[in-house]
């Protein structure tokens, strides 16, 4: 499929090799489109995460290049960051967890608790600004993860395996209010996922990663409606997309 | 828990303790061991009512040198254990000598300084500190250290700066830490108080506890001796608790030692 838009983000032949001998990545090529919904399949150990981490700038490649629409790289607060754990704060409520983006650039006031209580408020989590981490539910925790990584509205968002630990409700639900906030916002979407399911549910585009040292070999567009609910979840052609997509995941991998 | 578990937990210790002290009462009244060997637990009471008000005047002193020094334990181990962590070069010139200091009994430091410093409050201080001041260095320092990656990661991602990531992420990662080695140094302390005033042995106006234990082990006041000993094991025991509730309070809201699940 040709790209719609201008790639927000190319890396060209990333690789990564750690000090002590791992070699994660291998050679990643990968474009974003402005505005796109992407998903990473891949098994475990074969660098994800490494991946992540490298376009959110928090690790070097030991090889390749990274380039950025407009030479510009994201500013503070334009990346959001999901952990594959919730990562909060245990001493701080929930509140200020999702206010950690803010007070580090300094901002306070009206307009910042404004945007606080809405992003708390989008993860359907209203009226628990005060409770600890501790208080709250697995789930509950994870949305508060969520609420943060998209207070500062970020152009890029970078999920990784954010649903993993959680029951199949929960995860549909996370999954449509995800969803719904892509559509209204558009912001880019780089989704790590183990579920062939997910990411179909999810995405506009599937990449599939190798073994160790991962590289990607598949890259799928999904060509479902742009409106998904549960319904589609039992529609033949979601199904057929699963399988086929699954097909080409076992073949990859297996290769 | 019940409140009859409660009641137990209570009582339990409690009737140990009387059942031990008419044990001992009995034996001596038996055996009439004299009283400049073993008192009875009756001598002793009757000793600590008569002492009381001249004790507690000496165990006041030794209670502010210890309190002055868990202070200053307090204060410059946190400040030692941010330069440690925040500073690999202080942390290889700098913990080999904190580390020294921390394995020589003070016993045989305790001479040096009171020749040094005269024998004064100031000495004491400092050698009560120095028992107490690793603890809080070493807990602290691994606190500091303790702070989870993906948070590291985050305040990374949003550009945080170093004396941001150190405020608002390692001080409070290693809050728990730094005051489970405060209540460890709060003992100490208290030993290197008594400790320091051994060997200063000293009399004059300001005598602490210790030396009134010596004063009266010199005497065969062996009930006075038993009485100090009753009223520094009581203080000891009460900074123990102290500390412990400090803890408990600060860490109330989110630590899961402090925190009991609602059954
Ligand atoms: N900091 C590190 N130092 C050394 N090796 C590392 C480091 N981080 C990851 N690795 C190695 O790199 C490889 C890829 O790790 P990564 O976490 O990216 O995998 P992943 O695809 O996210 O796996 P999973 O799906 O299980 O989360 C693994 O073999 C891991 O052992
Ligand atoms: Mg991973």
């Amino acid at each position: 499929m040709a790209q719609p838009v201008a790639p927000l983000v190319t890396l060209t032949g990333v690789s990564k090799l750690f000090e002590q001998g791992t070699k994660a990545l291998d050679g990643v090529d990968m474009r974003l489109a402005e505005g796109e919904f992407a998903s990473l399949l891949g098994p475990s150990g074969c660098g994800k995460s490494t991946l992540l981490r490298i376009v959110a700038g928090l690790a070097e490649p030991s090889a390749g290049a990274i380039a950025w629409l407009g030479d510009r790289a994201p500013a503070r607060g334009e990346i959001g960051f999901v952990f594959q754990e919730p990562t909060l704060m245990p001493w701080a409520k929930v509140f200020d967890n999702v206010a950690l983006p803010f007070r580090l650039v300094g901002a306070g006031g009206g307009e910042v608790a404004a945007r606080v209580e809405a992003a708390i408020a989008g993860v359907g989590l209203a009226g628990f600004e005060d409770a600890y981490p501790r208080q709250l539910s697995g789930g509950m925790r994870m949305r508060v993860s969520i609420a943060r990584a998209l207070v500062t509205a970020p152009r890029l968002l970078l999920l990784d395996e954010p649903f993993a630990a959680l029951d199949e409700i929960t995860r549909f639900r996370l999954n449509d209010d995800l969803r719904r906030l892509w559509q209204e916002r558009r912001p880019t979407v780089l989704f790590v996922t183990h579920s062939v399911y997910e990411a179909v549910y999810l995405s506009q585009r599937v990449m599939v990663m190798s073994e160790r040292p991962g590289r990607i070999v598949a890259d799928m567009a999904i060509d479902l409606p742009a409106a998904r609910s549960a319904d589609l979840r039992t529609s033949p052609a979601y199904g057929e997309v699963c399988r086929a997509l699954s097909r080409r995941l076992a073949a990859e991998v297996a290769a | 828990m019940s409140r009859s578990e409660r009641l137990t937990r209570m009582l339990a210790p409690l009737g140990i303790g009387i059942l031990l002290l008419a044990l001992w009462q009995a034996a001596v009244a038996i055996e009439h061991v004299p009283a400049y060997i073993l008192p009875g637990p009756a001598a002793i009471a009757d000793s600590l009512w008569r002492n009381g008000p001249s004790l507690l005047a000496s165990l006041w002193i030794t209670f502010r040198i210890t309190m002055a020094a868990l202070l200053a334990a307090a204060g410059l181990g946190l400040l030692l254990a941010i330069a440690i962590a925040e500073s690999r070069w202080v942390e290889i010139a700098v913990l080999p000598y904190a580390v020294a200091l921390q394995v020589t009994p003070i016993v045989a430091i305790a001479p040096l300084i009171i020749i040094w410093v005269g024998s004064n409050f100031f000495s004491l201080l400092i050698c009560a500190w120095l028992v107490a001041f690793f603890p809080v260095v070493a807990n602290t320092t691994l606190g500091l250290k303790s702070a989870d990656h993906n948070l590291r990661d985050l305040f990374l991602l949003y550009g945080a700066t170093r004396w941001q990531r150190l405020w608002r992420l390692r001080l409070p990662t290693a809050l728990p830490y730094f005051l489970s080695g405060l209540r460890i140094s709060g003992g100490l302390a208290l030993i290197g108080a008594v400790v320091a005033e051994f060997v200063a042995g000293t009399g004059g106006a300001e005598t602490g506890i210790a030396f009134r234990i010596l004063e009266a082990g010199y005497r065969l006041e062996i009930a006075k001796m038993f009485a100090a000993l009753v009223l520094l094991a009581l203080t000891g025991i009460a900074i123990y608790g102290a500390l412990g509730w400090l803890n408990h309070w600060l860490l109330r809201h989110w630590h899961e030692s402090v925190l009991r699940r609602e059954p």
